[in-house]
């Protein structure tokens, strides 16, 4: 699923993105950080309601390519900046969580959470 | 064993919104040592785990991180409150970090845990009162 489609499933706006036709692979929906940071995926989507910095390093971290915050929650200039800076596109939709998280799986964005080791 | 590379950070203990600039500098550099995608992220995590906690923990310590020709080596060093139980702050799960950590997304009690997992070395000294050295190594 393309960043692009995640975007128009979501009826998200991008706040930021230079590339939104790279395919994501699988997707994870939290608000605690070491919880995603537990799981391996690749080329994944992130889907949080928590607003702050360290959302965006630790999708860096994970090497994640897309950050969706849910339920209205608008990241600061700064962190777009941040995330523009690490090749992340940003996109914010007003659906909740669950919602957001159900439309996507639903659409063929599976899970693939793997623990690591 | 051939040359080897060494990286010193100071992390800030005042200021939540930078933790993690330590781990991002070492992510790009990595990168342009030409050293696989797989062992940087083992090692963007692992030190960004420990960078968090001596954030939210110890009130901020050094990062001293060394490349040679068998993996990357990550020495995270504070003087903080220490750990008392050592092998229970391994558990996942177990957190004594506050709501106010807890509402910016950390203390889930699981970044020892990661860091133990993404590294295939961990090591944890502590003293009470003393502080703290997480010694983690990735082999290439
Ligand atoms: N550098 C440190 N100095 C003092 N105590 C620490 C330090 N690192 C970890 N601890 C203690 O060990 C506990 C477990 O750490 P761990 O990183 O697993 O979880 P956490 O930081 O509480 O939550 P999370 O990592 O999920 O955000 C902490 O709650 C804290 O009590
Ligand atoms: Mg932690």
């Amino acid at each position: 699923m393309t960043i692009r489609e995640i975007g128009d499933l979501l009826d998200a706006r991008v706040l930021c993105g230079k590339d939104l036709d790279v395919d994501v692979k699988s997707a994870c929906g939290s608000d605690m950080m070491s919880d995603v940071l537990a799981f391996v995926k690749h080329r994944a989507a992130l889907l949080t309601g928590l607003v702050n910095p360290q959302v965006i390093r630790t999708a860096e971290m994970m090497d994640m390519l897309c950050v969706v915050f849910v339920r209205d929650k608008t990241p600061t200039i700064d962190m777009i900046e941040l995330a523009e800076e690490s090749g992340i596109a940003v996109l914010a939709t007003s659906k909740r969580m669950y919602e957001a998280c159900g439309i996507l799986y639903a659409n063929g964005l599976k899970g693939n959470g793997e623990l690591h080791g | 064993m051939g040359e080897s590379l060494a990286f010193h950070y100071e992390v800030d203990g005042g200021d939540f919104t930078s933790a993690g600039q330590a781990s991002v500098k070492i992510k790009k550099n990595l990168r342009q040592l030409g050293v696989d995608a797989e062992t940087i992220r083992r090692v963007s995590i692992a030190m960004y785990e420990g960078e968090i906690n001596m954030v939210i923990h110890a009130n901020g310590g050094n990062a001293d991180v060394i490349v040679d020709d068998t993996g990357v080596t990550i020495i995270l060093a504070d003087k903080g409150p220490g750990i008392a139980d050592t092998e229970k702050a391994m558990e996942e799960g177990y957190s004594t970090a506050p709501d106010n950590v807890r509402s910016l997304g950390f203390g889930a009690g699981m970044g020892l845990p990661n860091m133990k997992r993404y590294t295939d070395d961990m090591k944890i000294e502590s003293v009470l009162g003393e502080g703290t050295t997480i010694t983690m190594k990735v082999n290439f």
